[in-house]
């Protein structure tokens, strides 16, 4: 049972109105009741107050690109410990990726997630449902039945849908439900075994590379399918100059063409990977330092539409091997509002436009009201945090399972305080 | 009756002695023969059939493409107006030794055969066959490009219960990018100024279909509303294993045809199939089997308007030999 709460003294932003301003926000029944309370109304009856001591309340962040151990891999994370990565960074939506084993290609699987989602204790799960069957890059999955089931987009995960052929039938199918196909935008026949961007570091440390223009062309090709279509194309985690100028221009020519990059490409480059660090190799890979600029860039003028964590739990056991056979992917959950915020403190976004990325853009992507927003009527799904309060990412230290960080050692300005979920704390201090 | 303006030969169009397709046929042409096919229904029913009216003439059915009714169909009509028919199908044939389509009508032709009834897998194949002839043929399914006696017995069962096919509301569901039968139905349809809807997934109704003059939609829910017919379409199984479609139970929730998506028609709208049916999967029982269906009729017309066809086009033959 969720309790009433007024929030005071409390530096409200909700990025889908555009408001920043100090004031008071009321809870009732794990809903938004209001937040424009003169301060003269006083306290209602049996609510309990919350003093939020200047900081900032926002909604729960939105955090669109995730995959959880379950099923299948609950030895790297189960929807318990993504939960307390998820809480503890603020997040209070997660949308979680088809690739566990077994894919989520069924209606009762997507269904299983949500009810996961509904439990209070843990984190709100959207289920992207699989493109194709086990997100084996073979036959269309039922989206019609799994959108039904309550599937937000359509995705084989970090498996690109390879062939030209079967993008067009697959958009072309979506079209009729306007359903979201999330496309993995690295050309596979380029990228074959590579583990790391072309160029002179892959060159140094002689690992099998994938070119940069891997991405590019996978996204040339797939906006044109997208145009002859109709249907609504989404490139996850975009990480090359090229990649985001070719969706810039798309975006520009009115394609529903729609895009998210995660916080290892517009605060890492390849350097990261010096010396093998495993923990900081990602598919698609660091790239180079002018693409993490483009990235930036991008993140400026709007091109992206949403930040998402991408975060993909590992093993040590995933890790601990050389570096072409390692695992690729990082824990994201627990640093994504902090990562993103560096961009906000570098000037590169506002505070308001850093939420947005978080929040209301991913919300609106994915299509779901309600969260995302502090509007009256919308889940009480909020997150306290202090945007100048400086904290050090420390692997082995993070909350969940999962520690396979990138950012390991990482000094970052902005920390989470508490995190509610329909009105009841998960995560912080008391109250 | 059926007196074209150039003449009694004059039946089918720019080719005249054979009956190839749908398209480009004027309703000028196409009425004659729903009238004639409707006075052999009669005679079909009262088993008064003229037996002496193709007698001395042969007839091939030439099935390149595994059919049981349209064949059967054939079949009875050829002999129910007194043809000497027989049945060729690719099995018996020395297309599967080694012989190209055009070999083949060499060989007919040497046989002199007077009716050619043709079913191949290409679309093209009977017009083909039709240049290096002096048969007339009848296109009996080419390809996905059109199955003319289909169109018109559909035109006639129409007709009969409905009495008249001006004006009406028809929706033609399922794969339609893949379907002859669709093919000739829009162009009868279209050319008797009925409006005609195409409903289904995009992969098998893409929006390109509307530059043959039809409404395309994607929900059964807005193609079905207020229609006069409603004409399914048979789901191959390689339409799944190809992709286009995800799985029988999906196709089904949202293209199968049930009792409430049918209410979304007229009161009493046709339910039509050109079989044979996958009950269950375009559609329900319960609606193949009501009273709206007319499905059986359909194939009992199929008979009387193969006997229409086989009549005209074997008078026109007459008439240009004489």
């Amino acid at each position: 049972m969720s309790a009433d709460i007024l929030f005071e003294n409390v530096r409200l932003i909700d990025p889908a109105t555009t408001l920043d301003q100090p004031g008071r926000l009321l809870v009732r029944d794990g809903v938004i009741a209001g937040h424009d309370l003169p301060e003269a109304e006083g306290v209602p009856e049996g609510v309990r107050v919350v003093d939020g001591q200047g900081s900032v309340l926002c909604p729960g962040l939105v955090d669109m690109r995730v995959e959880i151990g379950e099923p299948g891999h609950e030895y790297r994370e189960t929807v318990k410990s993504a939960s307390r990565a998820a809480f503890a960074g603020g997040v209070t939506t997660v949308a979680v990726l088809p690739t566990g084993s077994p894919a989520i290609d069924d209606p009762a699987m997507v269904r299983m997630l949500r009810w996961r989602g509904e439990e209070p204790e843990h984190v709100s799960i959207l289920p992207y449902g699989a493109l194709t069957k086990g997100c084996q890059g073979g036959e269309l999955a039922e989206i019609g039945l799994l959108a039904e089931a309550g599937a937000v987009a359509f995705t084989d995960g970090s498996r690109a849908i390879a062939t030209a052929r079967l993008m067009k039938q697959a958009l072309t199918y979506a079209f009729a439900f306007d359903a979201m196909v999330v496309q993995h935008p690295e050309e596979p026949t380029l990228a074959g075994s590579g583990c790391a961007t072309e160029g002179q570091l892959a060159l140094r440390l002689g690992l099998p590379a994938i070119p940069t223009a891997a991405e590019a062309i996978m996204i040339a090709r797939d906006v044109r399918i997208a145009e002859m279509t109709g249907g609504r194309l989404h490139f996850g985690h975009v990480s090359t100059g090229e990649g985001v100028e070719l969706i810039r221009q798309a975006k520009a020519r009115g394609l529903r063409i729609t895009c998210d990059t995660a916080p290892q490409y517009f605060d890492l480059n390849e350097t990261a990977i010096g010396d093998f660090r495993t923990y900081a190799k990602f598919s698609p890979p660091l790239r180079r330092e002018e693409d993490r600029l483009a990235i930036c860039a991008a993140l400026a003028d709007g091109t992206i539409d949403a930040i998402a964590s991408d975060h993909a739990p590992r093993d040590a056991d995933d890790k601990r091997l050389p570096f072409a056979q390692a695992s690729a992917g990082g824990t994201g959950l627990a640093t994504l509002l902090g990562v993103t915020l560096t961009r906000y403190h570098d000037g590169t976004l506002s505070l308001l436009e850093a939420l947005a990325y978080l929040t209301c853009r991913p919300a609106a992507l994915l299509g779901v009201k309600g969260v995302g927003t502090l509007a009256q009527g919308a889940a009480a799904d909020l997150c306290l945090f202090n945007p100048d309060r400086a904290w050090r990412v420390v692997a082995g230290e993070l909350p969940g399972h999962a520690q396979n960080t990138p950012f390991d050692g990482r000094a970052l300005e902005g920390k989470v305080l508490r995190t509610w979920k329909r009105g009841r704390r998960v995560f912080g201090g008391v109250a | 009756m059926a007196e074209g303006p150039s003449g009694g030969s004059r039946f089918f169009g720019p080719s005249d002695r054979h009956l190839l397709g749908i398209q480009g046929m004027h309703p000028s042409r196409i009425e004659p023969i729903l009238d004639l096919a409707e006075s052999y229904v009669l005679m079909n029913r009262s088993r008064k059939t003229p037996r002496d009216l193709l007698r001395g003439r042969t007839i091939i059915n030439l099935f390149f493409e595994d059919s049981t009714r349209t064949r059967t169909s054939f079949e009875l009509a050829g002999k129910r107006l007194g043809a000497d028919v027989v049945n060729m199908s690719v099995a018996q044939s020395s297309v599967n030794k080694g012989e190209t389509l055009l070999d083949t009508a060499a060989t007919l032709n040497a046989m002199r055969t007077d009716l050619l009834v043709v079913r191949h897998a290409q679309s093209g194949a009977p017009a083909l066959l039709a240049q290096k002839v002096d048969a007339s043929v009848i296109n009996a399914g080419d390809g996905t490009h059109e199955h003319p006696t289909q169109a018109l017995l559909d035109a006639l069962t129409i007709r009969r219960h409905l009495g008249r096919i001006e004006g009406l509301t028809v929706a033609i569901c399922g794969d339609v990018a893949h379907s002859r039968v669709a093919r000739s139905n829009i162009h009868l349809l279209t050319s008797m100024a009925c409006r005609v809807r195409v409903v289904g997934p995009p992969t098998l109704v893409p929006r390109s279909l509307a530059s043959l003059g039809v409404e395309v939609h994607h929900r059964m829910e807005d193609g079905l509303h207020d229609v006069d017919v409603v004409m399914m379409l048979r789901l191959q199984r390689e339409r799944m294993s190809g992709g286009l479609v995800p799985s029988a139970r999906e196709y089904f929730r949202f293209y199968g045809l049930d009792r409430r998506r049918l209410e979304l028609a007229k009161p009493g709208a046709l339910v039509m199939h050109p079989g044979p049916m996958n009950r269950g999967v375009e559609i329900d029982s319960q609606i193949a089997d009501s009273d709206q269906s007319v499905i059986r009729e359909q194939v009992e017309m199929g008979v009387a308007v193969r006997m229409a066809v086989l009549d005209l086009l074997s008078r026109s033959k007459r008439s240009s030999r004489s």
